[in-house]
């Protein structure tokens, strides 16, 4: 027996000692800050706060920022206890939360940082819809459609009638909350009967394959896949808007666009690797978003965010 | 037909059933391994194996995703395996037939079915808050060993069993005491069975996410973990974060970081059962 747990303690510390010397050499440059940055929330501002930390390394290697992704609310109640520096949000921040930093005596600062649309999509071989109106969306999606609004024609006059097969994101998704928010108001939620589905993938592909189906995701998605699908455009009182890069930047294409933000506690920026990352962020937020999928703002609205980061230090 | 003759025919067709069940379970899963390997045989290269994290698929690497998940199967291993074989020696050697040894008992199969989601935000609580470890891989570590506990204990408890009652009866008769004869009998005799249970349990441990991320396991660490008290992710957060990505290229990475999360499960069964062939040889009574 003795020698069996010598011999299983050897291979373990053995292993340790291999993963321990993986750490590689970093470049030393002048005026180099030091110190870690904590980050926690939405998995939807994941993807930008990673390309702004991968980037940001190449300038102060010596920050060591970590990201997690427990999602909007529970990035917001790390933050509102003071355990993270920075919280990724998909949406501002609630009354609820606001209270608890105001009991722990946490102020901060939220600042937007790119915007994410909805994109609402049929198949390519679907010829009678040409856009869809706010209402009609509602018609659809409502919750009280359910088992009633089965065909193309209870929509709107002189579609087909065919069968409406709807595909859409799972209620816990945060992109469900915003579309049936945007769409049937608020703590309505949707219809249930609708071929739901937290990998995006499958209503790619289930819409793709589906000739009378309808379905919403992200508008990242529909990039990525854009010979499979037919983009709809939505009209919102002022005419059908088909969202690009354009319309969702400069606010027109709605109400199936929204600002992303991230929130700074006013605690940490007393660190000025914190300062100086979200500088960068700020500063690189336009190109970074635009290369993970997501839409960037106005370059003036940038400014007005870092004014009012600039605010928010003096203080 | 005579009765021995449908008898006959109930066993064949119980026969080709039983193949058929069996082939379905394997059929699935050399599919999914043909599948994974197909789309991400080729991504798997030295520069995958020791990059960090990035926006660009194909920059994109897993170096601290998958040293973050030997760290914490090894301090889980640590953890589970004295805890979980006392215990088992303990319900099964010393315990005497009580009200409280059989409350014990049931609450440790009850366990076994709590969702993994559960174990995190009890440990959310205690490890991370209130014993102050943070989202360390100590935390994370002292988790997954409370989800894996009770199989240990279960095959231990198994194993034990199995260990005929003539050598216990044996070694009393030679005058060893308790002690000796479980330390130096019993527990050589049911080594094998034990590991199996801890290989069992250290497998589910490694492709756990869900309590990991309610501790605050992270996703983006630009560096490996020198220390236990290190923040860490492993791998299946990562697989999980590259599939929900829109662009094509980070399935691929997904797909790679499986193959890798695999080999790890097969190496680590491997060794569990290396060491459980080259004991089970030594057992000559």
């Amino acid at each position: 027996m003795k020698k069996q747990i010598k011999t299983i303690l050897f291979a373990i510390t053995a292993t340790l000692l291999v993963s321990c010397g993986s750490s590689s050499e970093k470049a030393k440059t002048t005026n180099e800050l030091t110190g870690s940055i904590k980050i926690d929330g939405s998995s939807t501002v994941y993807p930008i706060t990673e390309a702004v930390a991968e980037e940001f390394r190449t300038v102060q290697p010596k920050v060591n920022v970590t990201i997690g992704v427990s999602g909007t609310g529970g990035g917001f109640k790390k933050f509102g206890r003071g355990e993270i520096d920075i919280s990724d949000a998909s949406r501002p921040i609630k009354d609820k939360e606001i209270l608890i930093c105001n009991e722990n005596n946490i102020t901060y600062v939220g600042l937007s940082v790119a915007y994410d649309g909805l994109a609402v999509l049929v198949n390519p071989k679907n010829t009678w819809v040409d856009y869809f109106t706010v209402e009609e969306l509602n018609t659809i999606w409502n919750p009280s459609a359910q088992n009633t609004i089965m065909y193309w024609d209870q929509v709107r006059e002189g579609w087909p009638h065919e069968k409406l097969n709807l595909y859409g994101p799972g209620t816990a998704s945060g992109t469900y909350d915003y579309f049936s928010e945007a769409i049937c108001g608020k703590k309505v939620g949707t219809r249930a009967d609708y071929t739901a589905s937290e990998d995006d993938h499958i209503l790619v592909q289930g819409i793709a394959t589906d000739k009378t189906g309808l379905g919403f995701f992200g508008l990242a998605y529909y990039e990525e896949n854009k010979d499979k699908l037919k983009l709809v455009g939505v009209d919102n009182g002022s005419g059908a808007i088909t969202p690009t890069m354009g319309t969702v930047s400069n606010g027109t294409y709605e109400p199936l666009s929204r600002p992303i933000f991230i929130y700074v506690n006013s605690t940490s920026v007393k660190r000025p690797e914190v300062v100086e990352f979200v500088n960068f962020y700020l500063k690189n937020a336009a190109t970074l978003s635009a290369e993970v999928g997501y839409i960037p703002m106005p370059i003036s609205e940038y400014e007005v965010q870092q004014a009012k980061f600039n605010n928010f230090i003096k203080k | 037909m005579n009765n021995s003759q449908i008898n006959r025919l109930k066993d064949k067709t119980f026969n080709y059933f039983g193949i058929f069940c069996t082939l379905i379970g394997l059929v699935i899963l050399a599919f999914f391994i043909g599948s994974i390997f197909y789309d991400g045989l080729r991504r798997i290269d030295w520069d995958f194996l020791t990059s960090l994290p990035s926006r660009k698929a194909e920059k994109a690497g897993i170096l601290t995703a998958w040293v973050g998940s030997i760290w914490i199967v090894i301090f889980t291993f640590i953890i589970v395996v004295p805890l979980g074989i006392s215990a088992g020696i303990y319900l099964e050697e010393y315990a005497k037939k009580s009200r409280l040894s059989s409350l014990i008992e049931v609450n440790i199969s009850n366990l076994a079915g709590v969702p993994s989601i559960i174990y995190g935000l009890l440990s959310l609580e205690i490890f991370v808050r209130l014993f102050g470890m943070g989202n360390s891989i100590l935390a994370g570590s002292c988790t997954l060993a409370l989800l894996v506990l009770p199989i240990v204990i279960v095959a231990t408890r198994e194993a034990l069993k199995a260990v005929p009652h003539s050598i216990r009866a044996a070694s009393y008769a030679l005058g060893a005491s308790k002690w000796q004869t479980v330390w130096e009998q019993v527990l050589p005799a049911s080594f094998g069975g034990i590991l199996t249970g801890v290989i069992l349990a250290i497998s589910r441990a490694v492709g756990e996410t869900a309590p990991l991320i309610v501790i605050g396991a992270l996703l983006y660490v630009p560096f490996t973990p020198s220390s236990p008290m290190d923040e860490f992710t492993v791998l299946p957060i990562q697989i999980f974060n590259w599939i929900s990505r829109p662009q094509h290229e980070f399935t691929t990475n997904a797909a790679a970081a499986i193959i890798l999360l695999l080999l790890i499960t097969f190496i680590m069964n491997g060794v569990a059962v290396y060491f459980r062939n080259k004991w089970q040889k030594k057992i000559n009574w």
